[in-house]
């Protein structure tokens, strides 16, 4: 019963690592519901650009270049989701669960020889005294760029939504692509940009664990993350900083539940364990009681003749 | 005596017979809880499974299935290998008990093998290792090596296996430094390299210095590579990792036995039984120990490993007491494997519960 053993910064600082996968992948997902698709898949984007990134890096020596593998690779892969339900029309769900299916396949074949390798590591970003400042330093400037990329994308991706045009349109064939599409918009371009935006994403973030913070490859190591991202979007009501929160939230719970039975808390640990998906979703629940609710096109099959 | 195990082995001999004759070779099957390319427990077992195919060339077909989970799916796997026709199965997580058991009443002739449980089936053996006796010569360097006093186990499901490991590990640290805390995290998990990486970062951020894991990923060791601390090897060498921060490690080699189990089955003298093998019959392996340790250090940690392989030491010798202060071991008696094999409580001195 020592909390005094937890040091609050170091615990913000690693919840902040241990959110990143997650917020980004579901503010990727958040883009691509927006447009009116459900991509069940990112378990397997995650996993596809986890493999792909740490090859390109291990390959190269240079994790930017392994990171960009990362995305392309995700993307790559939500081409193919984009193939089958915006061109072959398939439905939403049973597309993107054979995603994840193939792209956990798929990751251990490319895999194979890259267990027990160690990735090339990225250098945190060094602000000189800014980040030897106390309190503020480890948590606000004493990270990596690809965890400041997250929160970027996250800021970048709710100002297109709110303030611009292309934010609207996108939204509008989320809505309605009957409308959408009667006004002259590509809804299908539209979303299959979407899709390989959302694949990008969910590529960067499993990269994220198997370059910074595991940092090496096993199969199936994103180990469910993709999934609770798809839950997190929901639960965020759609809101690009609803789910940064919710990832932080969970991010949080989890580092302090390991840092509590560290400490000899006496909670027992299965409560622990349940935590972070609990108060998670308590929580969002509480926050989504407003009227805000799905895009009306989520997950319909669009065909410009029906 | 003999004459008993004379007869069982006549009979399943017999029962053997029909089996052997619809295929020549002999089919054995391995179900892995993760996946073959780990670099720890489930990795380990597959080598292993390879030596025995390699070291039987022609006689034996090698069948295996990975990332089975604990629970109604494996106990489909299983069942599905045993259709298929393996004629030894083995089973190798404690998970994997009691699906073990029902799939071995409905195939009788099939033989199964369980690895790290205590149920056991005229056709079904449970195998372990005496992982403890590891534990104890890592758990002597770790109280040695740390520099905060605090050392970190990061445990994964509550079972006996994994509470001796932590008992062990404590009671040789603290031969080693009588100031040493040990903070334990339960992942409730054999696999996660996340969850691993992330529970050694919490331990780090605590103050522990020295982690040792008994989960199956090299996470924890990449993530002390990274931010600093020492770890050790678990299940597999992990030798990628030396010297820092990899000091040492304990290596399970089922080789042999699998070798032995497989060749009875082949000679039809296969026979339930329960085996608990360590350090003496080499199933317990300790990995080199690097020079990131001091000289002195390794050569009483060496002795030890020497003393447990001889039977002159057992790493449950008393006087020890349980958690609560209450005496388990009086001075000098040694813990009978009754009591190992079901320890659920921890010894005097390790802080927290046990999830029960």
């Amino acid at each position: 019963m020592d909390l005094s053993g937890i040091n609050p910064v170091l615990l913000i600082a690693s919840l902040m690592v241990a959110a990143t996968p997650l917020l980004l992948a579901a503010i990727g997902e958040l883009v691509v519901e927006k447009a009116g698709v459900l991509n069940l898949g990112v378990e397997g984007m995650m996993i596809t650009g986890a493999i792909s990134g740490f090859a390109v890096a291990v390959e190269t020596g240079s994790p930017w270049l392994g990171f960009l593998a990362a995305a392309a690779g995700g993307a790559l892969l939500s081409a193919l989701f984009a193939l089958l339900t915006q061109v072959a029309l398939a439905n939403h769900v049973a597309s993107g669960l054979a995603l994840t299916l193939f792209g956990l396949g798929l990751s251990a074949l490319i895999g194979q020889s890259y267990g027990g390798q160690k990735p090339p590591a990225m250098a945190k970003i060094d602000l000189g005294p800014l980040t030897d400042l106390p309190v503020v330093g480890p948590i606000l400037f004493g990270h990596d760029p690809i965890l400041y990329l997250g929160i970027a994308i996250v800021a970048a991706v709710w100002a297109l939504l709110k303030f611009t045009r292309l934010g609207l349109i996108l939204r509008a064939v989320g809505e309605n692509h009957e409308a959408a599409h009667a006004l002259g918009y590509k809804v299908v371009r539209i979303r299959v940009l979407a899709i390989l935006f959302g694949g990008a994403c969910a590529g960067l973030g499993g990269a994220y664990i198997s370059l910074i913070r595991v940092p090496q490859w096993t199969d199936g190591m994103t180990a469910g993350v993709g999934w609770i991202a798809l839950a997190l979007v929901v639960f965020a009501s759609w809101k690009p900083w609803r789910v940064l929160a919710g990832a932080y939230l969970f991010g949080g719970v989890t580092v302090l539940q390991l840092n509590l039975q560290a400490a000899g808390i006496a909670i027992p640990v299965e409560y622990l364990s349940m935590s972070p998906y609990v108060i998670t979703v308590i929580v969002l629940v509480i926050l989504s009681r407003d009227k805000s609710s799905a895009p009306g096109s989520l997950g319909r099959i669009f065909h410009a003749s029906s | 005596m003999k004459l008993t195990k004379l007869l069982a082995g006549a009979a399943l001999a017999l029962g053997l017979a029909s089996t052997a004759m619809a295929a020549d070779k002999t089919k054995v099957g391995f179900i892995y809880v993760g996946p073959i390319n780990d670099g720890g427990w489930s990795q380990h077992h597959h080598e292993s499974a390879k030596k025995m195919a390699e070291h039987f060339g022609d006689k034996v077909e090698l069948v295996y299935q990975e990332s089975v989970p604990e629970g109604a799916d494996a106990e489909r796997a299983i069942t599905q290998m045993a259709l298929q026709g393996a004629d030894i199965i083995f089973t190798t997580s404690f998970g994997y008990m009691d699906a073990t058991l029902n799939v071995a009443k409905k195939f009788p002739k099939v033989k199964f093998e369980h690895a790290t449980g205590y149920k056991t089936a005229p056709n079904m053996s449970a195998y372990s290792a005496r992982f403890y006796e590891g534990r104890a010569v890592t758990g002597f360097i770790a109280g040695k090596m740390t520099k905060s006093n605090k050392i970190g186990y990061i445990g994964s499901f509550p079972i006996p296996e994994v509470i001796r490991g932590i008992n062990s590990t404590y009671i040789h640290a603290k031969k080693a430094n009588p100031d040493v805390k040990i903070s334990v995290i339960w992942l409730n998990t054999w696999f996660d390299p996340a969850k691993e990486a992330d529970a050694t970062q919490a331990l780090l951020d605590q103050g522990v210095d020295v982690v040792l894991a008994h989960t199956d990923s090299t996470a924890p060791l990449a993530v002390l590579e990274k931010n600093g601390g020492y770890g050790f090897g678990q299940a597999a060498d992990m030798i990628e990792f030396a010297p820092k921060p990899r000091l040492s490690s304990i290596i399970d080699n089922w080789a042999p036995y699998y070798i032995q189990e497989v060749q009875a089955v082949i000679d039809g003298t296969w026979a339930s039984h329960n085996a608990w093998d360590g350090i003496s019959t080499g199933m317990v392996g300790i990995g080199e120990i690097t020079d990131a340790v001091p000289a002195e250090v390794k050569a009483e940690a060496l002795a030890m490993k020497e003393a447990i392989a001889k039977g002159e030491y057992h790493p449950f010798t008393g006087p020890l007491n349980k958690q609560d202060g209450s005496p388990w071991l009086a001075d000098g008696e040694v813990a009978d494997d009754g009591t190992l094999a079901g320890l659920n409580f921890y010894v005097e001195g390790v802080d927290g519960d046990i999830p029960q």
